[in-house]
């Protein structure tokens, strides 16, 4: 029994490594850019929604309502006026451009929150469980891992049945042959990023409720975000949920042997798979 | 008569200046106070770390976030061999580079499984779980650290002489020993990369970072090249590892993995320096030398001013500092070019 206990608290820890992920997952597989200071936007986010809840006094959602379209345009003109202006056959300036905004964004926060670790409130929902029979899960796991599911039901939804998504489908095949077709590649991208970090501030909402956050923590989540996509494979949403679950389960596993050993064990799963299939669980998209 | 040449007149001087500097360098605890020997220590340990992750990322295409596994595995390697094994500290620095050898090979086994981007985070990856590893080390402190030893850091080899030479106390005579060691290493490395890149090897590093196809296609061997750069850089970064931490005579799985101190940092030398050159380095680590005296007091506003700083170059002048200077100059001090000479073609221009 308890085996399954750790078992499903891993599955549903996978769901919020998930959404750390579905952001990524996403710019990687439409520009082939890896942003370096996603996890950090994470954080970032999660300080949006705190302000919105501690000094305006919103309640967590509607903060998370008030605070996607401003991470939206954050993306935005983050793609718009940096990271366009860097994309190319040369991977290296995007990367050390997105490294250096992690940084500065790390030690931004740092100068304006301190170095405290915070909390969303979350009201009564902090300490709620649901008796499932076999198992007792926490609500708020349970709300995360429902969540993750409905952003990539939407998103999917978006790439295979609307005209933004096939605008990203083609771009993200060619962006030259799209260009040609009336489309501006440099707007999908925009668009796109502006998409993950409204995705990123679904993530930080959780990130904050769940556990205490401070400025520092943004790269261990981009750690964990980026082995979900790898173990997922390039460009599949779904694969994405699936490479969370199976660090959550890890880790909670390891943990359950061994507490210093959760992240670890997270670690050595993501590497096990990368010996195995190098190119993920559910590839798609061509690297 | 043509002829294939690499030398060039601000080349041959530079080399002349470079000799002088070294010899100054080395003379230089005699007159210079503890704190300037210190500073320079930094400085020299700092632009070691950034010629290798040049080599890596400038001339190899291996854009590696986790060279700070090297550092770190160099450093509790030199602790193991004088906790545990006995060894002076100095003999220890050397099993430091044996060590990250040792670990660059699975690291690279793994690692080079993903390309590009994936190759930087994989990278970091692969740090992390090292760094993890490290603090399970109980003899060695655990997650907490531990510190040399009194009778390991008081009989270094070589401070009695120091000690006899300066008249100092025992820790300065430790500091210009690592100061000197430094030297040694960032003029061994740099010479070496300098004699790298203008050997065989380095005519075949410029043509995969060029076009690898086309490096392919002329018979150069690119999987064996990659690891021959990742090989060298991790061993010269392990030995800078050991030295760092012989210095500061206590360590910690934080302070010996740090992503800030032993990358962040390099990187943003690096670039803003510029990236591709022996030049860049030098000038990047001058200049991360003058913000971090310039803003000392402010905390965490150096870290910020160091990110955007890099990513207003990465912007608007994408090979650096010093590749402002070299554009507008044509100076390259370091030529690594293979230039035609000979007498002027009649009707060409």
């Amino acid at each position: 029994m308890i085996w399954l206990d750790t078992l499903v608290q891993g599955v549903l820890l996978g769901g919020l490594y998930a959404l750390f992920a579905a952001g990524l997952s996403l710019v990687f597989g439409i520009m082939r850019l890896v942003n370096l200071a996603h996890g950090d936007l994470i954080v970032f986010a999660a300080y949006l929604i705190l302000v919105g809840v501690t000094m305006l006094g919103l309640s967590p959602l509607v903060a998370l309502i008030v605070a996607a379209p401003v991470m939206f345009g954050v993306g935005w003109l983050l793609q718009s006026l940096v990271l366009n202006r860097v994309l190319g056959k040369d991977i290296l300036p995007p990367l050390l451009v997105t490294f250096g905004l992690s940084v500065t964004l790390q030690n931004g926060l740092l100068e304006t929150f301190s170095a405290d670790s915070r909390r969303i409130p979350a009201g009564t929902l902090e300490g709620a469980s649901i008796d499932l029979g076999l198992v007792t899960v926490g609500v708020m796991p349970l709300l995360t891992f429902l969540s993750a599911v409905a952003v990539i039901v939407g998103l999917n939804a978006l790439f295979y049945r609307t005209a933004l998504g096939r605008a990203f489908r083609a771009t993200s095949d060619d962006a030259v042959v799209a260009g040609l077709m009336g489309i501006e590649p440099k707007r999908v991208f925009a668009v796109a990023t502006g998409l993950a970090m409204a995705v990123v501030t679904v993530a930080a909402l959780y990130l904050g409720m769940r556990a205490n956050f401070d400025p520092s923590i943004g790269p261990a989540r981009l750690i964990y975000a980026f082995e979900a996509v790898i173990i997922g494979g390039l460009g599949s949403l779904w694969g994405t949920l699936a490479g969370g679950v199976i660090i959550g389960v890890a880790q909670t596993v390891g943990a359950a042997i061994n507490p210093e050993w959760q992240i670890l064990a997270g670690h050595i799963a993501f590497l096990v798979v990368l010996l195995v299939k190098p190119r993920g669980l559910f590839p798609r998209a061509v690297d | 008569m043509y002829r294939l040449t690499i030398r060039t007149r601000a080349g041959n001087a530079t080399t002349i200046a470079v000799a002088l500097l070294i010899l100054i360098g080395l003379a230089l605890p005699a007159v210079a106070p503890r704190s300037a020997i210190q500073d320079l220590f930094f400085i020299l340990t700092m632009l070691t770390l950034a010629q290798l992750w040049n080599l890596l990322a400038g001339y190899g295409g291996l854009i590696s976030v986790g060279q700070q596994a090297f550092v770190g595995i160099g450093a509790y390697a030199m602790f193991a061999g004088v906790i545990l094994l006995g060894w002076n500290p100095v003999v220890a620095i050397l099993f430091g580079g044996l060590a990250a050898f040792l670990l660059a090979i699975p690291f690279a086994y793994l690692a080079f499984r993903l390309q590009g981007a994936y190759f930087a985070i994989g990278t970091w990856v692969l740090a992390e779980v090292t760094r993890l590893l490290v603090a399970q080390w109980k003899t060695l402190g655990g997650g907490t650290g531990t510190s040399l030893p009194r009778e390991a850091t008081s009989a270094i080899l070589g401070t009695d002489t120091i000690r006899a030479l300066f008249g100092v106390r025992d820790a300065a005579a430790r500091d210009i020993l690592a100061y000197w060691l430094a030297l040694v290493l960032v003029v061994a490395v740099t010479g070496g990369i300098y004699w790298l890149l203008r050997s065989r090897l380095g005519l075949a590093l410029a043509a995969v970072r060029d076009n690898v196809d086309a490096a392919g296609s002329v018979g150069v061997d690119t999987g064996r090249l990659k690891w021959a750069v990742f090989l060298i850089a991790a061993v010269a970064t392990g030995l800078t590892g050991g030295l760092v931490f012989m210095q500061t005579a206590r360590i910690s799985p934080d302070a010996a993995f740090a992503l800030t101190d032993w990358t962040a940092y390099v990187i943003f030398i690096v670039v803003i320096g510029g990236i591709g050159t022996i030049e860049g380095p030098v000038i990047g680590v001058l200049v991360l030398f003058a913000l971090r005296a310039a803003l000392a007091d402010y905390g965490s506003w150096y870290l910020m001013t160091l990110g955007v700083l890099a990513i207003a170059v990465m912007l608007f002048a994408p090979k650096g500092l010093w590749g402002l200077i070299s554009a507008r100059t044509g100076l390259h001090l370091f030529p690594v070019r293979r230039r035609l000479t000979g007498p002027k073609i009649e009707g060409g221009n």
